[in-house]
C-alpha cells in the first residue's frame, strides 16, 4: 500500500463529494440559486475538502512515523538480551534485518523476524489504508448531511484557503529554523569532540584525521582562526575594490550622468549583477591569478597563483553592482530640496554631493556597504575556485590564504562518514558563517529602515 | 533689528574679484573636475571588469563549439569484424558493438604510415585519434552493412591534442618534453594536413553528448537537463509557495508580531549565503528524510527554499502595484475578499509576479554552491531519467571542467559558460519582455 496510491484515492473521493454536493445544493432549494447562501460550487469545495483534510491527516501521520512505529514492535519481538544493546548496536541491528528484507541476504537467523516485519508492516499499512478512506468518508457525507441553503460555506472554504496561506508564509520561518537546528544541532555533536575554545581561538587549523589510531598527526587540529583571517582578508581586498567602485559609480549615475548614459549604463551594471559566481571563479583562475603572478614577477615578487588578492579582487568586481544598486537607491531618497538648497547657496556639485547628499545619505551607504559585507564573506565559489586550500595564518594578501566556505565545501565533498568530527566542523563553520551574515544583515536592515523613514 | 545690522557690520566684506578669491574658485573647480574624473572613471572600470570577463569567456570559449577531424581511409575488413548477420537488425547492432573496431583502426593506420611499424610508434599513431574515432567508424558500418570489405575514407574524430596543436593552444615551440604531444605526432599531422585531411567543423556533439574525461567527447547535454530538472521542481515548490505567502501578507495578515516576524525573517533568508542552504539541504532532505543524494529533486528542493523571498518579495511589490480601486470596485459589489484576490488582484498582478519569479529562477539557474554541498557534483555521464537519478547541472559542470588539468576543458569550459550565460540572457530577456507587454500603468 504506498502513500501515493492512498493519496490518488483520497483526491478520488474529493472530486466526487465535490460533484454530489454541487448537484445537491442545487436540488435543496429546487434549482433557484438566488435562494443558496453560496454558490454551488462552494458547496462542492466544502464537502470535497472537508473529507479530503482528516484522511490527508491520516495519511501524513502515516508517512511520518510509519518507520518508527514498526521499528518500536520490531525492538519489542527482540529478545530481551538484544533490547538492552547500546543505541547504535540496536540501529546496526534493524538495519541489518531491513536489509535482509529487502535484499534476501544474510544472517539466517534474521529471517524469524523479516516475516513479523512482513506481517506487521502490512497490517499497520492495511489499518491507516481503510483508517484514512473512512474518516475521509464520513467527514464528507456529514458535510452533505448538514448542507442546506443557510449555511455558510464560502466564509468554510475561505477560512480553509487563508489557513493554507499562512501556512506558506509561515515555510520562510520554517526554513529558518531548520536552518538554526540544523547546523545548531551538528555543532553540538562537533563541539562534543573538539573543545569549543579550541574551535574559536586554535591557530591551526588541519582537519585531516586518521583513518588508524597510531597514525602519525591522528587528532586534526580544529582552530578556525586563519580560516577567519582569511575569510576577513578577502572580504577586505573585496569591499577596498568595491566600496568606493560601486560608492562611485552610484554617485556618478545619479548626479552627474544624463539619462542616456544611465540608461545604456544601469543594465550593463546589471548584467555584472547576473552573472554566475562560478564564472567569476573561473575568471578569477584564468585571467586574474595568472596576470597578478606575471606582474609580481616583473617586480621579482614571488606571488602565489591562488592568491588572497586575485580572489578579493574578482570578488570585489562581483559586488560592484549590488553596491552601487543600494546606494544608488538611497542617494535617489535624498530630497531635492536639499540639493537645490546647497547649489542654490552656489556650493559646486561635487561640494553639494560630499557635504548635503552624502552624509544625509550616510545610514543608506553603510547599510549597502554591511550587506555587500555579508555577501563578500557567504561568497563560495570564487574563494573556492581562486583562493586555496592551505590555512595560512596571514595578513599578506600575495600569499594564499582559506575561507571558511572554501573549508565547508572541502571538508564536505567526496565520500566520508557523516559522524566524523572532520564532517561535523564543516557545520560548525556553516554556523559560524550563518550567525556572521544574519548579524551583518539585520543591523544593515534596520539602518536602511531608519533612514528610510526619515525622508518618508 | 539694530541688532543685526551691528552683525552685518562685523562681517568682513568679500571682495569677490580679489585674487586670493579667484584661486579659491579656481581650486573649487579643479576639486569639482578630479571628483568627476574619479566617478567616471569607476563607472568606467566597472564596464571594463564587465568586458574583460565577458571578453576572455568569448576569447577562450569560442573554438570549444569547433571540433577537428581527421579524414582516413579505413578498410572495414571482413577477416576482423566477422560474419555480421546483416538481416537481424537487432543481432547486428549488438555484434557490431562488440566488434574489435581498434584493430580495424590500427591496420587502416599502417597502410597511410607503412614506415610506422614499431609497437610504440603505432600506439603515438593511435593517439592522435579520439577514443571516439571508433564510434565514428561504427556508426558507419550501422548505417550502411554494404561498406563491410570496402575501404572508405571517414571523418574521424582527432584526439583533443590534436584539436588543440590545430587551434594554436600547444605552442610548438616548446620543447617536446614540455608538450602534450610529440615531435614525431606534429610531423603526421602536418603530414595529414598538407594532404587535406585535416578539417574543422561545428561541434555538434558538444549539445548533445554528456560528460566525459576525454575533453574531445565532452558535452553539456546531461547537465542541461539535470539544470532542467532542478529548475522544475524548485518553480514547481517555489511558486506556488511563494505566490500563496505573498498573498498571505499582502492582503490578509493582521498587523501584529507575528507577521513582522514572518516579514524580517523573509529579508534575512534572501541574504543567507546560498552556501548555508546547500547545509541544510544536506542535513535535512539527504541525512534526515533520506532522499537519493546527487538527485535533481533535492537540489531543486534546496533551491526552492533558497528563491521563495526573491519571489515572495517581488510577488508583494506586483500585488502591491495594482490600484485599490480594482478591490474597492469587486467587493463593493458584492465579492468577498477572496474572491476579489483570485478573480482580479492575482491576474492582474501576474505579469509582475511572473518577470520576478523568472528572475528568481534565473537566480537558482546560475547557483553552484548548494549544488555541491548536496553532492551533484560527481561525474555522470548518462542523462538523468527522472528527478531522484544522480545528476549535475550547467554552472557544477563549469566547475568541474574548470577544475580538469587538460588544456582542451579550458575552451570546452567557456563554451559552457557561454551556453550558461544564454540562458540566463533569454531568462532575464523573457522576464523583460513580459514586464513591458504587460506591465500596465494605473
Amino acid at each position: 500500500m504506498s502513500a501515493y496510491l492512498l493519496f490518488i484515492i483520497l483526491t478520488l473521493i474529493l472530486t466526487c463529494f465535490y460533484y454530489i454536493a454541487k448537484k445537491r445544493s442545487l436540488l435543496l432549494v429546487d434549482g433557484d440559486i438566488k435562494k443558496l447562501h453560496s454558490l454551488p460550487t462552494h458547496y462542492g469545495w466544502a464537502a470535497g475538502i472537508n473529507s479530503f483534510i482528516p484522511g490527508f491527516i491520516i495519511l501524513a501521520i502515516w508517512t511520518i512515523s510509519k518507520d518508527n512505529l514498526i521499528n518500536k514492535l520490531l525492538i519489542s519481538q527482540l529478545e530481551t538480551e538484544s533490547a538492552s544493546l547500546p543505541t547504535f548496536e540496536l540501529n546496526a541491528l534493524l538495519s541489518n534485518i531491513k536489509n535482509y528484507i529487502a535484499n534476501g541476504t544474510g544472517d539466517e537467523s534474521l529471517a524469524v523476524y523479516a516475516e513479523y516485519y512482513r506481517n506487521v508492516s502490512e497490517k499497520i499499512a492495511w489499518s491507516f489504508f481503510l483508517a484514512a478512506i473512512g474518516v475521509s468518508c464520513i467527514s464528507g457525507y456529514y458535510t452533505l448531511y448538514k448542507m442546506s441553503p443557510t449555511v455558510n460555506s464560502r466564509n468554510h472554504i475561505e477560512t480553509i484557503i487563508k489557513m493554507m496561506l499562512l501556512a506558506f508564509s509561515v515555510i520562510a520561518i520554517i526554513t529558518t529554523i531548520g536552518i538554526v537546528f540544523s547546523l545548531l544541532f551538528e555543532s553540538i555533536r562537533f563541539f562534543d569532540q573538539v573543545s569549543i575554545t579550541e574551535f574559536v581561538f586554535g591557530i591551526k587549523w588541519s582537519p585531516q584525521t586518521a583513518i588508524r589510531i597510531d597514525q602519525v598527526g591522528s587528532s586534526g587540529a580544529f582552530g578556525a582562526v586563519p580560516l577567519f583571517m582569511g575569510t576577513m582578508l578577502i572580504t577586505v581586498i573585496a569591499m577596498l575594490i568595491a566600496g568606493p567602485i560601486g560608492l562611485l559609480s552610484a554617485i556618478y549615475m545619479a548626479e552627474f550622468a544624463n539619462k542616456k548614459v544611465r540608461k545604456i549604463a544601469k543594465p550593463l551594471l546589471e548584467i555584472l549583477a547576473g552573472i554566475p559566481t562560478v564564472v567569476y571563479g573561473f575568471i578569477a583562475a584564468l585571467v586574474v591569478a595568472p596576470f597578478i603572478r606575471d606582474t609580481g614577477a616583473l617586480f621579482g615578487l614571488e606571488i602565489a597563483s591562488e592568491s588572497a588578492l586575485a580572489a578579493g579582487i574578482v570578488m570585489g568586481v562581483m559586488i560592484i553592482p549590488l553596491i552601487s544598486s543600494l546606494s544608488d537607491d538611497v542617494i535617489s531618497v535624498v530630497p531635492q530640496s536639499l540639493r537645490e538648497g546647497s547649489l542654490g547657496l552656489g556650493a559646486t556639485q561635487t561640494e553639494t554631493i560630499l557635504k548635503v547628499i552624502l552624509p544625509s545619505a550616510l545610514p543608506g551607504v553603510v547599510g549597502a556597504l554591511l550587506l555587500a559585507t555579508s555577501r563578500a564573506i557567504g561568497e563560495t565559489m570564487i574563494v573556492v575556485m581562486a583562493a586555496g586550500m592551505a590555512a595560512n595564518l596571514t595578513i599578506n594578501p600575495l600569499e594564499a590564504v582559506t575561507t571558511v566556505t572554501v573549508q565547508i565545501v572541502a571538508l564536505l565533498t567526496g565520500d566520508q562518514e557523516f559522524a566524523s568530527s572532520k564532517t561535523l566542523s564543516a557545520f560548525a563553520l556553516g554556523l559560524a558563517l550563518f550567525f556572521t551574515t544574519l548579524a551583518l544583515n539585520a543591523i544593515a536592515l534596520i539602518i536602511v529602515k531608519k533612514y528610510r523613514e526619515q525622508y518618508d | 533689528m539694530t541688532d543685526t545690522s551691528d552683525n552685518d557690520q562685523a562681517i568682513t566684506r568679500v571682495i569677490w574679484h580679489s585674487d586670493e578669491q579667484k584661486n579659491r574658485l579656481k581650486s573649487r573647480y579643479r576639486k569639482e573636475k578630479i571628483f568627476k574624473f574619479f566617478a567616471v572613471s569607476s563607472l568606467a572600470a566597472a564596464m571594463a571588469a564587465l568586458v574583460v570577463v565577458l571578453g576572455s569567456i568569448i576569447i577562450t570559449g569560442s573554438s570549444g563549439f569547433i571540433e577537428t577531424r581527421i579524414e582516413m581511409d579505413i578498410f572495414l575488413d571482413k577477416a576482423v569484424l566477422g560474419d555480421l548477420p546483416t538481416d537481424d537488425r537487432q543481432e547486428y547492432e549488438k555484434q557490431v558493438a562488440g566488434a574489435n573496431i581498434n584493430r580495424i583502426l590500427v591496420s587502416s593506420l599502417q597502410r597511410e604510415f607503412p614506415d610506422v611499424t614499431k609497437r610504440s610508434d603505432v600506439f603515438e599513431l593511435l593517439r592522435l585519434f579520439s577514443v571516439g574515432a571508433q564510434t565514428d567508424i561504427r556508426d558507419v558500418i550501422l548505417k550502411d552493412p554494404s561498406v563491410i570489405g570496402k575501404t572508405i575514407p571517414i571523418n574521424l574524430l582527432a584526439s583533443s591534442n590534436v584539436d588543440m596543436l590545430i587551434k594554436g593552444n600547444i605552442s610548438r615551440d616548446v620543447a617536446e618534453n614540455d608538450r602534450k604531444i610529440s615531435d614525431q605526432q606534429i610531423a603526421w599531422i602536418d603530414k595529414l594536413n598538407n594532404d587535406g585531411k585535416v578539417t574543422q567543423g561545428f561541434n555538434w556533439s558538444f549539445f548533445v553528448s554528456g560528460d566525459s574525461r576525454e575533453p574531445e567527447l565532452a558535452g553539456i547535454w546531461s547537465a542541461t537537463i539535470g539544470s532542467f530538472l532542478t529548475l522544475l521542481v524548485t518553480f514547481l515548490i517555489a511558486f506556488p509557495i511563494g505566490v500563496g505567502s505573498a498573498i498571505y501578507l499582502e492582503e490578509f495578515a493582521p498587523k501584529n508580531r507575528i507577521t513582522d516576524l514572518i516579514e524580517i525573517n523573509i529579508n534575512n533568508l534572501a541574504a543567507v549565503p546560498s552556501i548555508i542552504f546547500g547545509l541544510l539541504g544536506l542535513a535535512i532532505f539527504i541525512n534526515y528524510i533520506n532522499l537519493p543524494r546527487s538527485a535533481p529533486l533535492v537540489g531543486g528542493l534546496t533551491l526552492a527554499l533558497m528563491t521563495l523571498p526573491t519571489i515572495i518579495i517581488t510577488a508583494r511589490a506586483a500585488l502591491k502595484a495594482v490600484p485599490p480601486s480594482i478591490k474597492e470596485a469587486a467587493i463593493g459589489l458584492g465579492a468577498s475578499h477572496m474572491q476579489t484576490v483570485f478573480h482580479h488582484v492575482l491576474p492582474l498582478s501576474m505579469p509582475g509576479i511572473l518577470t520576478g519569479s523568472i528572475i528568481g529562477m534565473a537566480q537558482a539557474l546560475g547557483e553552484t554552491a548548494p549544488l555541491i554541498m548536496i553532492g551533484m557534483v560527481a561525474f555522470i555521464v548518462d542523462t538523468p531519467g527522472s528527478i531522484m537519478e544522480a545528476s549535475t547541472a550547467l554552472p557544477v559542470q563549469v566547475y568541474l571542467w574548470a577544475d580538469s588539468p587538460e588544456r582542451g576543458f579550458l575552451e570546452k569550459t567557456s563554451a559552457a559558460i557561454m551556453v550558461l550565460l544564454a540562458f540566463l540572457i533569454i531568462m532575464n530577456g523573457l522576464a523583460i519582455w513580459l514586464r513591458q507587454k504587460f506591465e500596465k500603468k494605473w
